[in-house]
């Protein structure tokens, strides 16, 4: 009977080895419905190909890439998250589109000292007051706007208006864009989320005449604001907008109209570097033709990212203090060019002008213009006390 | 603030105002002789928006993307109103919210899984894209000038059809007594069919139109849910005028509150102020409107009762 249970602790012992040898956990939460659906389904594309190309492993090592879909509810989030971090034991965390589920699970998971590379969202707080040695982002939240607002001074824009959704998001833009722009603020147009018609905010805008137009409105709701700007005449205003409100879920929904639309980004699918054109035509390639989004292209980085760092510790993802330490010293060739982590774990690094055209083909999208700011870092990190 | 701007948010207002009409008139009929409550009519606002940007860009051909939207539409709304929404008439008005909003969880789903989660890129008809020079200073977009032609024309075809012919003669009088209707002989129930019908057709047509300038996505149809019924309760159930006048109301107020308030509240107020009153007020225009309307007569400016 005794050698009936020391057979069964050794094999149970054996069986926990095995397992830990063999896997590496990256819970990814999906965000493919609910309001953050179309960003989602890109991101999730980015991820399959990262996926494709590592054959299933992180820095050689057998892994298991968990992929759960939370609709974009933060509190689906949270529950996600439990089952990740107490059922699964994941290494590595990532998926979240939009600031708030982003800023929901955080705690969790860095409380359980598990590494949250978020594939989308910087949201200010993780970037000042709330920084954590186990969060790292691929850009800040106002960054994009920022880079904004100096390509309206570059362009020598002397009074603009800005428009954006009534919620916090939309003023965090609206400040972001005004941190750097040097003209005037004619009008400051708030609107209702989710809104559909913009009639009564384009006629507005046409009593105002400014020199150009900064627009954030995400989704839907950029997509109906720029048919119906274009659609009532006002086509000769120029429209500039963080790279959100104009990427390619945006673009292939709006179609003509989107031509000439300034907007930002810290990447571009023309951007000129080896491991960006590899991951461009893979992704071509592989979804029939069509251009990545920059959603698609940091879910994709954000796992070469956690390749890296496997490989850098010898595939001891167990030692977090020397995963944290790869992580913050990439050794990997970012789609995005060179970059280099701030003390609060968010990049330092250039910021793109783009500029919606037609390419070769006769496809809209967006096409580099050039660099707007170079090695930028965000404007929260003094608040990080790490 | 000069008369231009006035005058383009007018325009916007009636704009907006009809294409309000043409959903709450089918809601308001079919509320106002049943006394049914649907609240899937919404989805078939969005079946209308989603067959129209189909057929248009496989066909090219905007007018036949109209016709195809009311016409699948309709079929739609037949099936349903026999399968469903004919065992609510008797029943209270619970058992038709649950049930009809059971309808729209599953058309949201239905149309998911047929067209996908992103929203679809509805084209304007090319000859009507750009904007008309309606005079000097105001190019206004030639596509909502057809919407506000095109929603006068059904409003001008449905006040003919309530008061001069017999089917709006039944119409009218199971919207204002629904029992005495039925002892004189009508057959209030093919009148309901009837009513059901053309109800989704407008609603289609609504969609269908309004599909260019707004984004066909999924929960197109809850969102301009609410403003509907606010347009029937401000215009008294049942009544196709009262809508109407409600819908024009409502679509006028709601414009002018986006256009007007924020500009005159940063004249008194701090920036900071105004821009976080502005957007909330006007966002609740029009329901002050309905309060306001409600509290000088209950039953709505039109009741079909009398």
């Amino acid at each position: 009977m005794l050698q009936m249970k020391n057979l069964a602790v050794a094999l149970a012992l054996c069986g926990a080895a095995a397992a830990h040898a063999a896997d590496i956990k990256v819970g990814i939460a999906l965000d493919i419905s609910g309001p953050f659906a179309a960003l989602g389904a890109e991101a999730r594309d980015g991820f399959e190909l990262a996926i494709e190309k590592l054959g299933g492993k992180l820095g050689g090592q057998p892994a298991e890439f968990l992929r759960t879909d939370f609709g974009g509810n933060p509190e689906q989030a949270n529950q996600l998250v439990a089952r990740y971090l107490q059922r699964d034991k994941i290494d590595f965390f990532t998926g979240p589109i939009g600031s708030n589920a982003a800023l929901a699970v955080g705690p969790a998971l860095f409380a359980a000292k598990v590494p949250y590379l978020s594939a989308n969202p910087g949201p200010s707080a993780y970037a000042g007051e709330k920084c954590s040695p186990y969060f790292f982002a691929q850009y800040q939240n106002d960054t994009y706007d920022e880079a904004a607002g100096k390509v309206a001074n570059e362009k020598g824009y002397k009074n603009v208006v800005l428009i954006a959704p009534n919620y916090p998001a939309g003023k965090d833009h609206l400040n972001g864009f005004k941190r750097l722009y040097k003209g005037a603020v004619k009008d400051e147009i708030y609107t209702k989320l989710g809104q559909i018609d913009y009639a009564a905010e384009i006629a507005q805008i046409r009593a105002a005449k400014p020199d150009a137009v900064f627009f954030f409105l995400p989704g839907a709701m950029g997509i109906n604001f720029v048919k119906q700007f274009v659609g009532g005449g006002l086509k000769d205003i120029p429209l500039i907008a963080p790279g959100f409100s104009a990427d390619e879920d945006v673009i292939q929904a709006v179609g003509e109209p989107m031509i000439g639309v300034l907007n930002t980004a810290h990447w571009t699918h023309d951007l000129q570097n080896p491991a960006n054109a590899e991951f461009v035509s893979a992704f071509r390639k592989k979804y029939d033709g069509r251009y990545p989004s920059v959603y698609a292209a940091m879910a994709y980085d954000t796992l070469m990212a956690m390749d890296a760092a496997v490989r850098d510790v010898g595939g001891k993802v167990a030692d977090r203090e020397a995963v944290l330490k790869a992580l913050k010293s990439p050794s990997f060739s970012s789609v995005r060019g060179e970059f280099k982590y701030g003390v609060n774990n968010f990049p330092v690094q250039n910021y793109y002008l783009r500029e919606v055209g037609k390419d070769a083909d006769g496809r809209i999208t967006n096409k580099l213009v050039g660099t707007t700011l170079e090695q930028h870092q965000d404007a929260y990190v003094g608040a990080c006390k790490m | 603030m000069d008369a231009i701007f006035v005058f383009e948010q007018l325009l916007n207002g009636l704009g907006y105002g009809l294409m309000l009409f043409l959903i709450a008139a089918g809601l308001t009929l079919v509320f106002g002789i049943m006394d049914t409550m649907n609240l899937a009519h919404g989805s078939l606002y969005m079946a209308g928006a989603y067959v129209a940007a189909r057929v248009h860009e496989a066909s090219g051909s905007f007018a036949g993307a109209v016709l195809a939207a009311v016409l699948v539409t309709v079929a739609v709304a037949a099936l349903l109103e026999l399968l469903v929404v004919r065992h609510l008439y008797r029943r209270d008005h619970l058992v038709q919210v649950l049930a009809t909003f059971g309808i729209i969880l599953i058309a949201d789903d239905a149309v998911k899984a047929i067209w996908g989660v992103a929203p679809l890129m509805a084209s304007t008809p090319a000859a009507l894209a750009g904007p008309v020079q309606l005079f000097e200073g105001l190019p206004y977009p030639a596509y909502r000038l057809l919407l506000i032609g095109a929603g006068l024309l059904v409003a001008l075809g449905l006040y003919l059809l309530v008061n001069n012919t017999r089917v709006g003669m039944l119409v009218r009088a199971g919207a204002s007594n629904r029992q005495m209707a039925e002892f004189m002989g009508v057959r209030v129930g093919a009148v309901f069919s009837f009513v059901f019908a053309l109800g989704a057709g407008l609603a289609a047509l609504a969609g269908a139109l309004m599909a260019p300038i707004s984004s066909v996505q999924v929960g197109m149809g809850e969102a301009i849910l609410i403003p509907a019924l606010v347009v029937i309760v401000i215009g008294g159930i049942g009544s196709v005028r009262g809508a109407f006048v409600a819908a024009l109301l409502v679509g006028l107020v709601d414009t002018a509150g986006r256009a007007f308030l924020p500009p005159a509240l940063r004249a008194v107020l701090p920036p900071s102020v105004a821009a976080d009153l502005g957007p909330a007020l006007a966002g609740i225009a029009m329901y002050v409107l309905m309060a306001a309307v409600l509290t000088l007569k209950p039953a709505g400016l039109f009741p079909a009762r009398a």
